[in-house]
């Protein structure tokens, strides 16, 4: 078997016994999983169980205590935010971080240049446009990033992260705040991220909304992986109920939705 | 780079201040004109920190302090030539910020800019008791060193337009800069560093990059001035004053603009010229300086290049 084809099969991250402490607090606890090449994997779990911890160590801003995460075949742990960036890893941040007084295109050129192709500054804008274009902002490309809506500033993360053409993106609830008009909108965007060959990550607390769009779901509890699977048998499971969705109705509806869809 | 207009606006400036002394020889314009070029290469050079990178540096003067006192001591004690003096100062000076850089650029903020003061401090107590360089007293050089240069009277023209050409190549460097992927990275860190190096800017080294670029033409500048006076001491080379000017000259002209901090220096050269010739007001140009700061701060926080933008804001595509 050569490199590449082990490349090719092999997961495109994978989490090994990773954990991370801060003083007393237990964040994330020897957790373990991979994602596949091309699928949506959601994350879901209650507030305080570690997502975006998680999210945090994945992209090196924290380095974890132990465990190791390897990106397309590269040892990433403990890597620096922008040596991750370079290696094909983007995400968004569920408070949004815009670069406020760039305009929208100068804030995606920033992701575009810097990202996993190391474009040019022409080439990046050429980039940029076209995840503004995805994104749907293009009549808003001008404008600086402080004038945007919260809905704008969401999409702005998402166009900046896209930019940079990644190979994994990382979305730290990019539904929240939306009204269902935009939540609609947000999906199609999504779907076609994928469609175009990204593998995502999404933690989201949209149930009905990750359901749909997960291939799989992994449950974090205090830190822990509670439950993984495809989102109907995640969704039936009396653990992930009893922590999370507490509703055995809600549990049953998205049990058929996910069925159905 | 040579089919935009503002490639073409700075040449027009630096041939102006080439040209207007020169006719008539002009001596008195001659020497406002180069303190205005030393006003506009110092806050330049600081804008690339505070304008680009939005680092508070309290500390630029090190650099044309301790440009000042390589290129006096090469000429004086080894007998280089002022060209050769000027470039290593230079060079020695953005050597040496490069590591103090990579030091303190982890600090962010406040921190940042009292670490910047308290380098200013440290150099010049070092100085002061650094004996090749004079303590406390200071290097004085002999005129004869002006000899190379065609005399004194014609080095006077000599060193202005050196002055002239290291306040051009400062403009062209901000331009270049800012136009740069290098420069928008910077412009990133400025707005917010945690999401610049998420992103995938290299935060730090960037940093260090900028701080060192920042350093080498100040220092070649001090070079020049304190090789004018013919005279060096660690008061005159590392005093704060001019640190603070620089920062009134960005935050006045617009900071993170090449225009609006050129033309800011230019006017606070002219404020001052006024304020310190004139009887009534002796050093009253800090006074001056003080107040307008405080009433930028509050409301003009972009300077005065974010006022002529909101008014024409078609000169966003020209200028820079």
């Amino acid at each position: 078997m050569t490199a590449g084809m082990t490349l090719d099969t092999a997961p495109l991250l994978q989490l090994d016994g990773v954990s991370k402490r801060f003083g007393g607090l237990q964040a994330v606890n020897k957790l373990s999983f991979v994602i596949k090449r091309g699928e949506i994997l959601g994350l879901i779990g209650p507030n305080g169980a570690g997502k975006s911890t998680l999210f945090n160590l994945i992209n090196g801003v924290f380095a974890p205590n132990s465990g190791t995460i390897v990106f397309n075949g590269i040892d990433i742990t403990g890597a620096k935010p922008f040596a991750v960036a370079r290696h094909g890893l983007a995400r968004t941040h569920q408070i949004v971080q815009p670069l406020t007084n760039m305009t929208v295109l100068e804030n995606c050129t920033v992701g575009a240049c810097f990202g996993r192709k190391n474009l040019p500054l022409a080439r990046a804008r050429d980039a940029a446009r076209e995840a503004v274009h995805l994104t749907g902002l293009d009549d808003r490309i001008d404008m600086l990033a402080l004038q945007l809506t919260i809905a704008g500033k969401k999409r702005l993360e998402l166009a900046r992260a896209l930019a940079a053409q990644p190979m994994l993106l990382l979305l730290d609830e990019v539904l929240a705040g939306l009204n269902p008009t935009e939540v609609e909108h947000m999906i199609g965007v999504i779907r076609r991220i994928r469609d175009s060959g990204v593998t995502i990550l999404i933690i989201e607390h949209l149930m009905q909304a990750i359901m749909s769009l997960s291939d799989r779901i992994v449950v974090l509890n205090y830190g822990q992986k509670l439950a993984e699977g495809q989102p109907a048998d995640v969704a039936g499971d009396p653990q992930v109920i009893e922590a999370y969705l507490g509703d055995p109705k809600l549990a049953e509806q998205l049990q058929g939705g996910a069925a159905h869809a | 780079m040579l089919r935009r207009p503002f490639f073409w606006i700075i040449a027009l400036v630096i041939a102006v201040f080439v040209a207007a002394p020169a006719i008539g020889d002009n001596v008195e314009l001659r020497e406002s004109l180069a303190l205005a070029a030393v006003y506009i290469t110092l806050a330049s050079n600081l804008n690339l920190m505070l304008g680009y990178a939005g680092y508070i540096n309290f500390g630029s003067i090190v650099f044309f302090g301790l440009g000042g006192y390589i290129c006096i001591w090469l000429v004086n004690s080894y007998a280089w030539s002022l060209a050769a003096s000027l470039v290593a100062a230079g060079i020695g000076v953005s050597v040496l910020s490069f590591i103090f850089g990579v030091g303190i650029l982890r600090l962010r903020g406040p921190f940042f800019a009292l670490a910047t003061i308290g380098i200013v401090e440290g150099v010049q107590a070092f100085v002061e008791n650094f004996t090749p360089w004079g303590g406390s007293s200071g290097i004085y050089i002999s005129p004869q060193v002006f000899e190379p240069l065609g005399g004194s009277a014609r080095a006077l023209w000599v060193i202005y337009f050196a002055f002239v050409a290291v306040m051009g190549a400062s403009l062209y460097l901000s331009y270049a800069i800012k136009t740069s992927k290098f420069g928008l990275g910077l412009l990133a860190i400025g707005q917010n560093e945690d999401a610049a190096a998420i992103l995938g800017v290299p935060a730090p080294r960037y940093k260090a990059y900028v701080y060192s670029a920042s350093a080498f033409l100040p220092a070649i500048a001090g070079g020049l001035y304190f090789f004018k006076g013919a005279f060096i001491q660690p008061s005159d080379a590392f005093d704060l004053t001019l640190s603070t000017e620089a920062i009134v000259i960005c935050m006045l002209g617009g900071q993170g603009t090449v225009t609006g901090v050129a033309l800011g220096a230019y006017l606070y050269e002219e404020l001052r010229g006024y304020l310190l010739t004139s009887s009534t007001f002796s050093n009253f140009q800090l006074v001056i300086a003080g107040v307008l700061l405080l009433l930028i701060v509050l409301f003009f926080p972009s300077g005065l290049m974010g006022f002529v933008y909101s008014r024409f804001p078609r000169l966003k595509r020209v200028l820079e």
